[in-house]
């Protein structure tokens, strides 16, 4: 271990000098989300994106290395390399921002939506580590950046349906772009009832309502100098959870933010971007729809953020610096209030995140050398000091029913580090890299009151005195072209020591009526996950282009178990057509029957499966502007079918014709 | 220069001591401050004054402090002696219940405490009286008072015969306020020896399961079995509450032969024992 970090210190400190690498690619389409960049330098292809409207869970399901866990048709989990939320770091443009739900029913990716975002913005391990500490990766979800082109008014109207489950979407945007100022706003509104699976077998418990509208706004005081202010305002009701026992009555979500801009010229600081910023979240969690329930309760949680980042890049010679000092600090406090069914014995209440504090601060550094035309060395390192506290007395109480020490504090200091080489040359592309990551149990690990997991049907207890979850990384990826035949490989390998896992407590008799039992957060000493993915396409003509992905994931701990949530053999293949004004795609998408599943946790094998989409858009110029027009059939031979990542397998969507309409006007 | 600045400090120092002095000598200390009045008992030049936490006596175990007035003073006596014997009057036979002695309060000067533990009422409060014997000076005093004891909303003590035979009285002391937490739990165990004397029971032990019956029969882990504690006579244990509600606290009475003498364990058949206390919070 130590060796490892030496290593990386010296690759990073070796490389001192300064250098420009500029990789970054950008592809523009149709879509809202003009950009997406994968640290790893996995492409997301953009063509990928068929639908206008489609929600950020759609838009990131597209990618190779992120998976959605799906308890329902909305507020999907994203998960990277097979490891969920705790593992990882979601952001909003550098912004913490923690869902306040205990049963994970609200991932942050459900607080924005693809109206809000410019590019998303995905690292692999310790490649995703500017915003925070994880394990698995990083996302950034970027909002626009300030524009000062004086460009004038523009607007833009969408319009979707879907039959499956009469689903509804409609946006709206409509900016003025000046000199020296600029404003924009935008609205979004989706509404689905039921949708059914296939066989028309409707799925109760599927709908949702939600809309979401920001406001956007910036002013230019010089060429170095600009500020511009965001607000986002994102309200979800009556949201269906058909794979958990309660819905969502209210997941709302404001998130503001004021940033300051410094641009110099010729100047070795190319930039230096100051970012203050304060989130709050409500999430109420409903079973008033659900006619017969061992018990009624409410299940209210909150979430505030509040935070900042201050981030640099440098250029000199053949270095590119990042420097990004952050800090936030949250307050999460959630309660659970059980209703007996026999009328004189009083209301149940409990704290299950027992308000909470976090209070991180750290620094992140990042050089990416560019030591000769073809190879470049990106080396990074985060060091953070973390720090929780139980701000409710009760709080530490309650925890000392199943630990003896329980202490209100608790400080952790983290190290991140990674390095990675690459080679790019004209025909192929090669990239070795290693890494080593920390992080801090989340709120539900570290400090959860009998959280009821409906996966294994456990509940949940938290354990305080977990230490932090190290892993080490090893990653490697080669793409070699051929004329017009191009095959890539992807492989990341994590040995994670003190994997945090819930362990079951035997003889503690469980709270949520009907549960298995109690599980106890605490750490397995080691384990695996490995994933590789074999990417290839072929372009037949100007037109004609075939792609596919074949991937193959492996998890399991050092007691020999499966790990939960790792994904099976999957596959997926696409034909397509493409011209300026026209394209269409036929895709296969499917998984290998899971027969590596962890029974331990709740997991059965689901059956293999495979779907058929068909995908086709349409470009109209005309005089008032453009007009796009996206339709397409999902699931076209109507199969039943659920993933490994369907919350206790609910089955997914059925036949599903939609349609998309999006009108600009420059 | 220094003085200036110096003389203003050391007069305000000495201006505080001195009225800090000053405090102390004029207030007299409220020694019944945080309780509330349940009833006098005028007998003679003497008023004794009943006090606990509520004001009232209710089922279960009571704590109770006195003082007793001289009437003709106005000053409370400091130096008395005092017994008590509750008594409650059935239609066809009358007992009294377990009880404390009565001390002086531990740092008081002019107030006595004891418990009762009143092990049952009529539904109006009333059939309780209370024999109140105290020894001023070398005198002897006695008064019989009518008092009213309410019925405590739960079951906060269990009278019960043993499978010896023997009548046994059980009360809930603690947790006063319980909390989502370990709580100290405290119970005192006596028998009937005859409808007068209810001595202590030493050594037994009596197994605890606490159960929400509102939550699908829930019970919480780290409980311990109540073990005697022969420095006061009580019965102790931990007693873990996952979370605010109605519990019912079931329990096993078993010798110091571990023969059960009440009580049955709970299983998924069995979702009670018949010996059991209550709590809400």
């Amino acid at each position: 271990m130590k060796t490892l970090i030496t290593v990386i210190l010296c690759l990073l400190l070796s490389s001192l000098g300064f250098a420009q690498d500029n990789n970054k690619e950008t592809k523009k389409d149709t879509t809202k989300l003009e950009e997406v960049l994968v640290l790893s330098r996995r492409k997301l292809s953009n063509h990928r994106q068929e639908k206008t409207l489609s929600s950020i869970d759609d838009y990131l399901e597209k990618s190779n290395k992120v998976t959605m866990i799906k308890r329902g048709n909305y507020a999907w989990e994203p998960t990277i390399n097979n490891m969920t939320s705790e593992r990882l770091v979601v952001t909003i443009d550098g912004m913490q921002i923690f869902g306040a739900c205990t049963d994970k029913m609200d991932p942050i990716t459900s607080y924005v939506d693809v109206s809000n975002l410019e590019k998303v913005t995905i690292g692999s391990g310790q490649e995703g580590t500017e915003n925070g500490h994880s394990i698995g990766g990083g996302i950034d979800l970027k909002l626009p950046s300030s524009k000062f082109n004086g460009s004038g008014f523009k607007s833009g109207l969408d319009l979707g349906y879907e039959t499956n489950g009469n689903y509804k979407a409609t946006g709206l945007d409509l900016e003025y772009t000046g000199n020296k100022f600029f404003i924009s706003a935008d609205g979004i509104y989706r509404k689905s009832d039921n949708y059914d699976a296939g066989g028309n077998e409707e799925i109760l418990y599927s709908q949702f309502e939600k809309y979401n509208i920001s406001l956007k706004t910036g002013y230019k005081f010089s060429e170095t100098q600009s500020i511009d202010a965001n607000v986002i305002y994102d309200k979800a009701t009556d949201v269906g959870y058909p794979a958990l026992p309660m819905d969502v009555s209210l997941a709302e979500a404001l998130i503001a933010s004021l940033t300051h801009y410094y641009k110099p010229e010729d100047k070795a600081l190319k930039s230096l971007e100051t970012k203050l910023y304060f989130n709050t979240i409500t999430h109420i969690m409903d079973d008033t729809k659900r006619p017969v329930v061992a018990i009624r309760m409410d299940m209210p949680g909150w979430s505030d953020t509040y935070g900042f980042y201050s981030k640099a890049e440098l250029m000199k010679n053949k270095h590119h610096f990042t420097l990004n000092l952050n800090g936030f600090y949250n307050k999460s406090l959630a309660e659970m209030t059980m209703f007996s069914n026999n009328p004189s014995e009083p209301d149940m209440f409990m704290y299950t995140w027992p308000d909470i504090r976090t209070l991180y601060s750290g620094i992140f550094i990042k050089d990416d050398f560019h030591f000769s035309t073809h190879e470049t060395l990106a080396s990074s390192i985060r060091l953070g000091y973390h720090n929780n506290k139980i701000a409710k007395e009760v709080g530490v109480q309650s925890l000392q029913i199943f630990h003896d020490t329980v202490d209100e504090q608790n400080n952790r200091f983290l190290v991140s580090l990674a390095s990675t080489y690459q080679l790019k040359k004209e025909n192929y592309n090669l990239s070795v890299g290693i890494g080593y990551g920390e992080r801090a149990p989340s709120v539900s690990e570290g400090y959860g009151f009998f959280l009821f997991n409906s996966f294994d049907n456990y509940d949940y207890i938290g354990n305080p005195n977990l230490k932090d979850e190290k892993a080490l990384e090893a990653n490697f990826s080669f793409k070699q072209k051929f004329n017009d035949f191009e095959i890539g490989l992807e492989s990341s390998y994590f040995h994670i020591m003190d994997y945090i896992i819930g362990e079951i407590a035997p003889d503690v008799s469980s709270m949520t009526i009907g549960a298995n039992g109690v599980r106890v957060y605490t750490a397995l000493d080691h384990a695996s996950i490995f994933n590789t993915y074999v990417n290839s396409s072929y372009k037949l003509s100007e037109r004609f282009a075939i792609n596919g992905t074949v991937g193959y994931n492996y998890g399991k701990g050092n007691d020999g178990e499966n790990l939960p949530l790792i994904k099976p053999f999957s596959y997926f293949a696409e034909f397509n057509y493409n011209t300026p004004k026209f394209n269409a795609a036929l895709q296969l998408d499917g998984n290998g029957n899971q027969s590596n599943y962890s029974s331990k946790y709740g997991e059965n094998e689901t059956a293999d499966y495979a779907i058929l989409n068909l995908n086709l858009g349409n470009v109209f110029h005309n005089k008032l502007g453009k007009t796009v027009l996206k339709y397409g059939i999902e699931n076209i031979l109507d199969t039943k079918y659920s993933t490994y990542a369907d919350w206790n397998n609910f089955p997914r969507q059925g036949r599903n014709f939609y349609v998309n309409l999006s009108f600009v006007f420059p | 220069m220094k003085l200036k600045y110096l003389l203003p400090i050391a007069f305000i120092a000495l201006f505080f001591s001195c009225s800090t002095d000053d405090d102390d000598n004029t207030t007299i200390v409220n020694e019944v401050e945080g309780l509330e009045l349940i009833q006098t008992i005028v007998n003679g030049n003497e008023t004794i004054e009943l006090y606990n936490e509520k004001g009232l006596f209710e089922t279960g175990y009571n704590m109770i402090s006195l003082r007793i007035k001289d009437n003709t003073t106005d000053s409370y006596i400091e130096d008395a002696t005092l017994s008590w014997m509750p008594m409650m009057q059935m239609p066809t036979m009358e007992h009294s219940s377990p009880k404390s002695t009565i001390s002086k309060a531990l740092g008081k000067d002019t107030v006595y405490e004891g418990f009762i533990i009143y092990q049952m009422t009529n539904t109006d409060g009333s059939g309780w009286s209370l024999t109140l014997n105290y020894n001023i000076d070398g005198t002897d005093y006695s008064v019989t008072e009518t008092i009213s004891v309410m019925q405590y909303e739960n079951q906060n003590t269990a009278t019960f015969m043993g499978s010896d035979g023997t009548n046994y009285i059980l009360a809930l002391i603690e947790p006063k306020d319980p909390s989502i937490a370990v709580n100290e739990m405290k119970v005192g165990l006596f028998k009937m020896e005859n409808m007068m004397t209810f001595p202590v029971v030493e050594d037994y032990t009596i197994a605890l399961d606490p159960r929400m019956p509102g939550m699908g029969n829930h019970t919480s882990p780290n409980n311990t079995d109540l073990t005697y504690n022969n420095a006061d006579n009580f019965y102790y244990a931990d007693l873990s509450l996952t979370m605010t509600g109605y519990w019912k606290l079931n329990l096993k009475l078993m010798n110091t032969n571990d023969d059960v003498l009440k009580g049955e364990d709970v299983t998924d058949e069995n979702e009670a024992s018949s010996l059991y206390l209550e709590l809400e919070f």
